[in-house]
């Protein structure tokens, strides 16, 4: 019965994608109804394939790993595909020659921009959050996940938005709000998602064996709620045609700006923090082979930050319409952010008291280890400027950018680089690595990638900063903004050289995990002979 | 008085004072004596059931022993 009702709903979605390719406003609209209708085409042609067809019940003794196998190879690919749209537009800001005249209005700046955001956060971050947190939660629950194949739809459905976004950009449909740029009926699948994620999520914690929930899925439940209820408010828009892509703000002026920052300073909060916090609480101490430093301090940490974390938003809106009453609350909640980040940066380094030596011999945790300093040293620079008389100089400028991504490549890319050299011989049943000097040599390119990048930023921000303030005698204003630009250049080189490093390191680990994969031996069943580890 | 400042008005008063106390409630739940104990076995939660799930008999039978502990 339940393949006849998926057969008319496909059946429907595919003829209404038809219609709306036909009456289509916008050529980004006509090539999304074209790509669901081919999707939902070729789900059809798949259903009626099985339909009638006696399948056997899941396996309630086992956990579901297929869905997290597929999650890490779309983790690894979504990685490179960022790195490597961030590496091209950084180098089309050194040299804007890169921004080609055939593919004006499709490949410059402006464009690919928010793909590079989109693939590197949602797409490569994503991912990485939905593939572990369904690794951990079944570990920790001691479960099978909850809901059968939601969570396949939850996989492919959420890559699905991510292409609509991706090819959205180019085409230039996007409501033009930072880090939510896709338009209404790409937000609209993404609540139905997101949704069915939360249900899948919940509904395993609900029927777990463990006594406790670990503090691990207290983090990733806060970041799948909040993260719902931040794309709903944030998206709240009205379509101009149902044909279009185009839709209307509900919210106006400083309320939509209020709005917009709230959405994505806890974008960063709970997507890039709390949704990765979950992953070193797991991950790390799997790869230390201790406990977690602190029990109590890991539950503190927790309320803290989500207490403190959703006030912070106004500080990026230091000096504009905003009343100052609302940027003042915003910037001391960001400074007492202070406390719960470190406090949870001190529970993941001394998780590794007494078992320091690790450092020298495995490369999976020293990357792991790097990732929580950098989320140490990103949580210390950010409160700092937050600070209003700090902003002044650092807003706008390359400051911000190089703020970000040492949070972004050190912190996020080293934790799921690390999860993922962990989780691939488990999930594919390898005995092993298959290069620990490979694991080394993406280390070492990444940091000194990473260091590359956020020093050049630091130097071109400041630079920037005080050039676009500097006033002569007179109190006329010294510097044209073009010639800052023109200053920035060697900066913007060494920028560029520190991502191609970072990506060097990440095509490594492809080829290192896709040899793990092919050629190192599989694990000895369970049963057999084991020395003891 | 308009609805934004009722609402202002309550969530700078009342409902700050219940946010401050859950918080505060919440880092005396974590030092509560006797809390060694729970919070030993979730921190170690993750060095178990890494195979496979757990079989349904252990904590219904923990369940079990526990209502007949409260009785």
């Amino acid at each position: 019965m339940w393949d006849y009702i998926k057969l008319v709903a496909l059946g429907l979605i595919a003829v209404f994608a038809a219609i709306a390719a036909n009456f289509a406003h916008d050529v980004a609209y006509q090539v999304h109804a074209l790509l669901i209708l081919v999707v939902a085409a070729v789900m059809f042609v798949i259903t009626l394939r099985q339909t009638g067809d006696i399948r056997a019940p899941a396996p309630a003794d086992e956990y579901f790993d297929s869905v997290i196998r597929y999650g890490v190879v779309a983790t690894a690919f979504w990685g490179v595909v960022g790195f490597l749209a961030g590496t091209f537009i950084a180098s089309q800001l050194a040299f804007p020659s890169l921004n080609f005249e055939w593919a004006q209005g499709y490949m410059n700046f402006g464009r690919l921009r928010p793909l590079h955001t989109s693939a590197v956060i949602f797409a490569f971050g994503g991912n990485a959050l939905i593939a572990t947190s369904f690794y951990v939660v079944q570990r920790t629950s001691a479960a099978r996940l909850w809901g059968g194949n939601l969570a396949w739809f939850v996989f492919w459905g959420y890559n699905l938005f991510i292409v609509l976004a991706a090819t959205g950009y180019v085409l230039g449909s996007t409501q033009s709000k930072e880090y939510a740029e896709p338009e209404w009926y790409v937000d609209l699948w993404l609540t139905a998602v997101w949704l069915s994620y939360l249900a899948v999520f919940l509904g395993t914690i609900l029927r777990r064996k463990e006594k406790h929930i670990y503090v691990a899925n207290w983090f990733y439940l806060s970041f799948i709620i909040t993260v719902a209820m931040l794309h709903v408010f944030n998206n709240l828009s009205i379509p101009v045609s149902i044909f279009g892509s185009k839709s209307v703000q509900v919210f106006s002026g400083v309320q939509d700006a209020m709005t917009q920052w709230w959405y994505g300073h806890n974008a960063v909060g709970f997507f890039l923090t709390a949704g990765f916090l979950g992953m070193m609480y797991y991950f790390v101490p799997k790869q230390a082979e201790r406990p977690v430093y602190s029990y109590k301090l890991s539950i503190i940490h927790f309320w803290a930050l989500i207490f403190l974390y959703i006030w912070a938003g106004p500080h990026h809106l230091h000096y504009t319409a905003l009343p100052d009453w609302a940027s003042t609350l915003g910037m001391i909640f960001s400074i007492m952010l202070w406390m719960p980040s470190w406090g949870g940066m001190i529970n993941g380094l001394m998780t590794l008291s007494g078992a320091w030596d690790k450092l020298r011999t495995d490369p999976i945790i020293r990357m792991m280890v790097i990732s929580v300093g950098f989320y140490g040293m990103s949580t210390f620079e950010g409160p700092m400027m937050s600070i209003r008389s700090v902003n002044s100089l650092s807003h706008y400028t390359d400051w911000t950018i190089g703020h970000v991504h040492s949070g972004a490549l050190g912190w996020n890319g080293m934790i799921t680089f690390g999860a993922l050299y962990f989780l691939v011989p488990r999930l594919w049943h390898r005995e092993r690595l298959y290069s620990l000097s490979m694991v080394s040599w993406h280390f070492w390119l990444a940091t000194i990638g990473i260091i590359l990048y956020a020093a050049s930023m630091w130097v071109t921000g400041i630079m920037e900063g005080l050039m676009w303030r500097e006033v002569d005698a007179n109190g006329f204003l010294v510097n044209s903004f073009a010639d800052t630009v023109a200053a920035k250049f060697p900066m913007y080189v060494v920028r560029a050289l520190g991502g191609a490093m970072y990506l060097t390191g990440a095509l490594i680990m492809c080829v290192n995990l896709w040899k793990t994969v092919t050629s190192v031996g599989a694990k000895a069943p369970v049963g057999a002979a084991i020395p003891a580890e | 008085m308009s609805t934004y400042d009722t609402l202002r008005h309550f969530a700078d008063s009342w409902m700050l004072l219940v946010l401050v106390l859950v918080f505060l409630g919440v880092i005396v739940w974590a030092f509560r004596p006797g809390s060694r104990k729970d919070q030993d076995e979730a921190a170690t939660a993750i060095f178990r059931n890494e195979d496979s799930p757990a079989p349904d008999a252990p904590r219904d039978a923990a369940d079990a022993t526990e209502k007949e502990a409260k009785q």
